[in-house]
């Protein structure tokens, strides 16, 4: 047991820090990068591929840096200090984690040597209207064409969907959910891209007897699907837990500085207090996410940490978004100050892969089937 | 980053498991369990049992009794203890009043009183608060004079708790009215609780139990030996007692054993033909709960690995306000489990209703004593404010 970074970790975490505080230190220059698409900074995802940040979970053998799941905390905490709206999580955790997990040799050495080198940035369309949340689906289908497949049916929000070169897709097959990849270019594959609230991209990806090619050996991957989707959302817990961080600091310091009745708003104690309990959760919210990353780390039960972290991550998430905006007052709410981005980007992260209310009910149906939570224990350490 | 316990202190979680499961008797661990009044004689035949083997005093210097462990060997040895539903040593022997003879007292103090303390041989209580001196425990006004080779103290402390069984209590009292600074003006004196002038009258609770005291000092003659530490430094003695009654506060395994009751009656009890536990609002709410304390354990692993040089981390004010939080939260669940059966608080033979659903209440009520005890939650986010956030 033991929550603390080696020297390598520093290392990592204080130069992703230096690089995206050169591109973010100023909350304008991230304003100015989400007025236009692709909704993030070309250049800046250059510079993440030169650190080695866009290849950090995959393999060395196909082009990655061999780095565990605390590395990617780390690049995701930092992104989140800054909400850089440059797609690491999308691209490298979630798309490229899939097709690390189940792709087949070949399709490894290809696709994610690429993503690695900030050539390709693929998403994963898998969201559909009607639906949430579901690790199966359904409302597109794939049909065996030969030697290979064709889609056909809607995504929609597929983060980064318009600007992506490469799609992982999932879509009903036979006895369950596969996974295929279908290039940007393709036949039959209309993309309609838009912004979203919290200055990112999202596009409705419309498929119609689209040329497409299994991912890894086919069959259902509902599994597999659940399993990234979960490394996904433990991921983005350390991009809120950055978030929430500078939310909180952003906050304190406002209250050390802003006058009203002739006195800084920190000798008002219906502030400080509010401002402490921001703290409590974040700290709480902290811990559950280093600890997922650990479980994920030590080969535990990754779907149930990470609803854990969810859940705590969620409410933090939203108590800290709400609270920081209220305690600035009225600048809190406009587009020229930084903090309210910080809550629309909170507020994007909850409904992504799964809210609070979410993930508890996924506890709830398992509160029977334990006496006592050993965070230690089984299932999470093996 | 490593989430599994290294071998050797899961042999030593291990070792504690089954030093407290077995090694206490099980008629005390019984009574722990089902919330039952705890006499005075189970206190001390389980601090005796731990004292024994070792187990009772970790935190102490080794000379008196220490055992050198790491903060993470301390906090799985309380986690595990209170999983057990053992009774923990005496708070007033072993984190408040011993740690400070150890630190601050003379040899002869720490002969007289450091091996009876940590038996048990000697039941302490606190004198600190005072009927105008809560919160604000600077503002304290039983005064001690000096009159030859005593201190003669005269005033009136409250909220002693167990002092009923008390053989001896520290007492902050002010030494010095004219000091510039409150704080500065205050000295720890200790003098057993039957010497002439001091009476002890009982408070009842709101849940019918008696638990804490007032005491009052009328011309109590105190030997000037029994000043710990020097005059006038009281505060400082007191700062650094109220820092350890901190750490270990947030009680992790007490609310851990909690919720598994808590499930356990919910299993017993049906609702629209089901069991209560299957009730989808029952099962998210306990979920929830579960989900904050494992939040809050992970929280007091990481701040027990940083506490280093004995100092408590800042964030232990987290675990304090979060821990008291929860063990509310706890208590509260299983009033609401018990439902209808709560009103039957008091039944004795010839009830049916279950005695989880009988001390329910009491308890619940009892428990609203765990956020303002040990510095109010308020003064907990003071100083997460003030200290942490530098508001």
């Amino acid at each position: 047991m033991d929550f603390t970074f080696d020297s390598e970790q520093n290392d990592l975490r204080e130069a992703v820090r230096g690089l995206l505080e050169r591109a973010y230190g100023d909350s304008e220059a991230r304003r100015k990068v989400a007025l236009n698409d692709p909704g993030f900074d070309e250049k800046t995802w250059s510079r993440l591929a030169e650190m080695g940040l866009l290849g950090l979970p995959f393999a060395e053998e196909h082009g990655g840096m061999g780095a565990g799941p605390i590395e990617v905390a780390i690049v995701a905490e930092e992104m989140g200090r800054v909400i850089a709206p440059e797609p690491f999580i999308e691209a490298v955790v979630l798309a490229g984690g899939l097709i690390a997990a189940v792709g087949t040799d070949e399709q490894k050495g290809e696709l994610l040597g690429a993503i690695a080198e900030g050539a390709s940035v693929p998403a994963f369309a898998h969201a559909e209207v009607g639906t949430r949340w579901s690790a199966s689906a359904s409302a597109v289908t794939a049909t065996q064409a030969g030697d290979g497949w064709t889609l056909t049916g809607v995504k929609e929000p597929v983060a980064n969907g318009a600007r992506a070169d490469v799609l992982v897709v999932s879509a009903a097959v036979d006895g369950g959910t596969g996974l295929f990849v279908v290039q940007g270019d393709a036949e039959g594959l209309t993309r309609t891209g838009y912004r979203t609230h919290d200055g990112g991209r999202a596009a409705n990806v419309r498929f119609e007897n689209t040329p497409a090619v299994a991912l890894g050996a086919g069959g259902d991957q509902t599994a597999a699907i659940e399993r990234a989707l979960a490394e996904a959302r433990i991921a983005y817990s350390h991009e809120s837990i950055g978030a929430m961080d500078t939310a909180l600091r952003t906050t304190a310091e406002y209250l050390k500085t802003r006058k009203q009745f002739g006195v800084t708003l920190n000798r008002f104690q219906a502030l400080t207090f509010r401002a402490a309990d921001m703290y409590v959760s974040l700290e709480l919210a902290r811990s559950t996410a280093l600890w997922a990353s650990m479980v994920q780390d030590a080969g535990g039960d990754v779907v149930s940490a990470a609803d854990r972290a969810r859940l705590q991550t969620s409410r933090a998430g939203r108590h800290i978004g709400k609270e920081a905006i209220q305690l600035h007052g009225g600048i809190g709410v406009t587009a020229e100050y930084k903090v309210g981005h910080y809550t629309s980007r909170l507020t994007a992260i909850d409904h992504v892969l799964g809210d609070g209310d979410w993930a508890a009910d996924r506890l709830a149906a398992e509160v029977a089937a334990h006496e006592t939570v050993d965070p230690l224990g089984a299932p999470y350490a093996v | 980053m490593r989430l599994q316990l290294s071998p050797e202190l899961e042999a030593f979680r291990e070792e504690m498991r089954t030093f407290f499961t077995t090694q206490v008797p099980q008629e005390i661990r019984d009574t722990v369990a089902a919330h039952r009044h705890v006499s005075k004689e189970q206190y001390v035949e389980a601090q005796r049992a731990l004292n024994a083997a070792g187990l009772c005093v970790p935190h102490w210097p080794v000379e008196w009794g220490g055992k050198d462990w790491t903060p993470l060997q301390r906090h799985i040895w309380r986690e595990e203890m209170q999983l057990a539903n053992v009774p923990e040593p005496l708070a007033f022997n072993t984190s408040m009043i011993g740690p400070v003879i150890a630190a601050f007292g003379n040899q002869e103090q720490k002969e007289r009183f450091l091996p009876k303390t940590a038996n048990l041989d000697i039941w302490w209580c606190q004198g600190f608060s005072e009927p105008d001196a809560g919160s604000d425990l600077a503002s304290l006004r039983t005064n001690a004079v000096r009159d030859g080779d005593d201190w003669v103290v005269n005033g009136q402390k409250t909220w002693t708790t167990l002092g009923q069984h008390a053989d001896w209590i520290f007492c902050l009292v002010r030494t010095d009215p004219t000091a510039e600074k409150k704080q500065r003006g205050i000295s720890l004196l200790v003098f057993p609780m039957d010497t002439p002038g001091v009476t002890l009258r009982p408070i009842e609770l709101i849940d019918g139990g008696f638990e804490v005291n007032e005491v009052f000092f009328e011309d109590v003659r105190v030997p000037a030996e029994n000043l710990i530490g020097e005059e006038n430094r009281g505060w400082d003695y007191a700062k650094f007692l109220l820092g350890n009654e901190r750490v270990g506060i947030a009680r992790i395994g007490t609310t851990k054993r909690l919720l598994a009751q808590a499930k356990e009656h919910a299993r017993e009890i049906v609702a629209d033909g089901r069991p209560l536990l299957e009730n989808p609002r029952m099962a998210a709410r306990i979920a929830e709960l579960e989900n904050e304390l494992v939040a809050l354990e992970l929280t007091a692993l990481r701040v027990v690995a940083n506490s280093s040089d004995g100092k408590p981390h800042p964030a232990s004010s987290v675990l304090k306000l979060r821990g008291s939080e929860l063990q509310q939260a706890g208590m509260e669940l299983l009033v609401d489990i018990a439902g209808p059966l709560s009103l039957a608080s008091f039944a004795e033979e010839g009830s049916d209703v279950p005695d989880f659903a009988r001390v329910a209440t009491p308890s619940y009520l009892n428990y609203r004593k765990v956020s303002i005890y040990g510095g109010s939650n308020e003064v907990q986010r003071t100083i997460i404010a003030g200290t942490i956030l530098g508001l």
